[in-house]
């Protein structure tokens, strides 16, 4: 796994602190030739792996880095799946069953359940699930996606209703089928950690908020840190700067004092805060996690 | 441990059903839904008990607590159900669809002192109570206007089959959507006395409102909009954000921050702000919470819930007994804006293709 990544954040009108900045970017990168400019200015900085929604645009990005295979010849996607807006507002305009059926090609699995009343067996949540899975994966043909993550409104969601087996079901089909790393997007990395257990899933990565002030790391900061010097499991770090309320260096130092951590991922719109964002993880979390 | 079942699992009711489980002092004993399709995998992965009938659920199950989070028009019936079994209820907004039956279960549930809880989510957000501590200790003195202002990408084309699309159900923009804005108003500066100028539009409905506008007036010479529209994809979800004029100053706050504008330096300084600008953010706003599913309020009213049902009943920010008020706004605003004349109103104009300059500097003829 690379160990620094960049995020998409940015692109997409996500910003933790500022609706009015999350707008400002979102205008900004509406057009897919500036997000492939910053993109660039991050590949030349040395940083390797983009992880992504699977948002309707990167399918443009996608485009772009299969029709410039030199250019690209290192860079990876880590896919995060899926978009959870995409989803939540289908099941408002549509309804949750109806929602489904639009996300999915024609499926006899679904087709079954579409006609009423009837239940989903087993293997048909497995099925709806890897198709589920495959509709997402569809824009990245041919490009290389060496870990995909499921997205934290799901993870998160799944972890709390219990229904843990359906980690099991992700995780074997990206393996199997893509040949890749399942990794586990969250904001509950310990109560994840017992559920990935239970379904027998070792090792597993997980990206959670880590930061020095605690930002969104539920279940406790020192549950987090306990569990990262345990090294347990894989940890990425995300939100490292809480959204630029902790000073980059300070946050930085942080995490690379944690000692487990496997890398580290941040968003930024310019290529000064590349550049510079980079050299401090060069300088502090490199070494002291090599 | 309180026992909890869940009816209805739609959007919300599944992120309550997360929620609820993963609540340190909750077990989650069943779920209720007549969508079988739903209830076998969470049967079969997750040993809850399911029922596709409410009736069965109560009859057989042992609860302190119920989740009600149905299409809108079952929740009257289904709380007082809930209450007459001393039942505590925990429903999703809006409460009733008509306040005067909403009235009569909020007395029923006081009198056999069960909690009643209704999901005006908002009002856990960090940023909206540091907005309503802000304005109450006086920092930008006697306020006289107040914006509320609700947007998101819920209906964009003249389509759409669930009950939210349905009038008689709840749906539409000012049950979904204008709601919660108007619920804020009442948690932040209280009820208005007057309700004028109400605009209840389809923009792309056949049935109900897609946006909603409305002028309230107060008692102390407040005036108050309220602004909200779920067909704006420019949104990436449902944005909320209220904006307070006073004399001294003004606060603006939506999900992420709170602006406060301060006009005497004397005045700041005692509050510890600076005179102008002073912004804070999430970060310093939020409390953390056992398990984040959305965004942090979500976890705090279900929290807030169960500690309620423990004997806490101050932790209760959105009591059935304020939803009520909230139902009884939106049925003036319903009043008011049938009052008004639909050909006050115009048709909407022919199509025309006129780009974005014409539409800014063009005239019409």
């Amino acid at each position: 796994m690379e160990r620094v990544i960049f995020g998409d954040n940015q692109f997409f009108g996500v910003n933790h602190m500022s609706e009015e900045k999350a707008r400002a970017q979102a205008m900004r990168f509406q057009d897919t030739s500036e997000i492939i400019r910053v993109l660039d200015s991050a590949y030349d900085a040395g940083i390797r792996a983009f992880m992504c929604t699977t948002h309707d645009r990167i399918e443009a990005i996608c485009d772009h880095v299969r029709a410039n295979p030199e250019r690209y010849a290192d860079f990876v996607f880590y896919p995060c799946m899926p978009y959870a807006h995409k989803y939540a507002n289908a099941v408002t305009e549509h309804g949750l069953l109806n929602a489904l059926g639009k996300m999915l090609p024609d499926s006899g699995a679904l087709g079954a359940v579409l006609k009423g009343g009837m239940s989903m067996a087993k293997r048909d949540m497995q099925g709806i699930g890897e198709l589920l899975i495959d509709a997402e994966m569809k824009m990245f043909h041919g490009t290389r996606t060496p870990v995909i993550f499921l997205q934290n409104v799901v993870t998160d969601l799944l972890l709390g209703m219990g229904l843990h087996e359906a980690f099991r079901i992700f995780a074997d089909h990206i393996r199997r089928k893509y040949d890749a790393e399942p990794g586990f997007i969250t904001m509950n990395t310990p109560m994840l950690l017992k559920a990935l257990a239970r379904v027998g899933i070792e090792n597993p990565i997980i990206c959670s908020n880590i930061n020095k002030i605690g930002f969104r790391m539920s279940g406790g900061k020192d549950v987090y840190e306990q569990a990262i010097r345990s090294r347990s499991f894989r940890p990425i770090a995300m939100s490292v700067l809480a959204s630029g309320a902790i000073p980059a260096r300070e946050a930085i130092d942080y995490v690379a004092d944690l000692g487990g951590v496997e890398a580290i991922v941040f968003g930024a719109s310019s290529k000064a805060n590349i550049v510079q964002t980079k050299a401090l993880v060069d300088e502090l979390f490199l070494p002291a996690t090599a | 441990m309180k026992r909890v079942a869940l009816i209805g699992l739609g959007k919300m009711g599944l992120s309550h059903l997360a929620l609820f489980n993963a609540h340190p002092d909750v077990e989650v004993v069943a779920v209720c839904d007549p969508a079988k399709f739903l209830l076998a995998p969470l049967a079969q992965y997750t040993g809850l008990a399911t029922y596709s009938d409410h009736t069965e659920l109560f009859e057989k199950e042992t609860l302190d607590a119920v989740v009600i989070a149905t299409p809108s028009r079952y929740h009257a019936d289904l709380v007082r159900q809930a209450f007459e079994r001393n039942i505590h209820v925990f429903c999703e907004k809006p409460f009733s669809l008509a306040a005067e039956e909403g009235q009569e279960l909020v007395a029923l549930g006081q009198s056999r002192g069960l909690v009643g809880q209704v999901g005006y989510h908002y009002r856990y957000v960090g940023a909206f109570q540091a907005a309503k501590r802000l304005l109450e200790s006086g920092v930008i003195g006697r306020a006289h206007n107040i914006r509320s202002e609700a947007y998101g990408p819920v209906v964009l084309r003249p389509k759409g089959g669930t009950w939210r699309s349905s009038k008689n159900e709840g749906g539409g923009c000012l049950y979904d959507y204008a709601s919660h804005a108007l619920d804020l108003m009442n948690y932040l500066v209280g009820q208005p006395v007057g309700v004028k100028g109400t605009v209840l539009n389809k923009v792309f409905s056949r049935d109900v409102d897609d946006e909603v506008y409305s002028t309230l007036t107060y008692a102390n010479g407040m005036v108050g909009h309220v602004l909200a529209n779920w067909s704006d994809e420019s949104q990436r979800k449902m944005s909320m954000k209220i904006s307070i004029w006073g004399e001294g100053g003004k606060i603006v706050a939506d999900r992420q921050e709170v602006q406060v504008f301060i006009r005497d330096a004397d005045v700041a300084r005692e509050h510890g702000l600076k005179p102008g600008w002073n912004v804070l953010y999430t970060t310093e706003l939020t409390e953390e919470v056992w398990f984040y599913l959305r965004g942090e309020e979500y976890s705090a009213q279900v929290d807030a819930f169960i500690a309620a049902v423990g004997g806490d009943p101050a932790r209760n920010l959105s009591p059935m007994s304020s939803a009520v008020q909230t139902d009884a706004l939106i049925e003036k605003l319903i009043r008011d804006a049938e009052g008004l004349s639909q050909a006050t109103i115009p048709a909407r104009p022919a199509k025309e293709q006129r780009g974005l300059i014409g539409a800014l500097f063009g005239t019409r003829s």
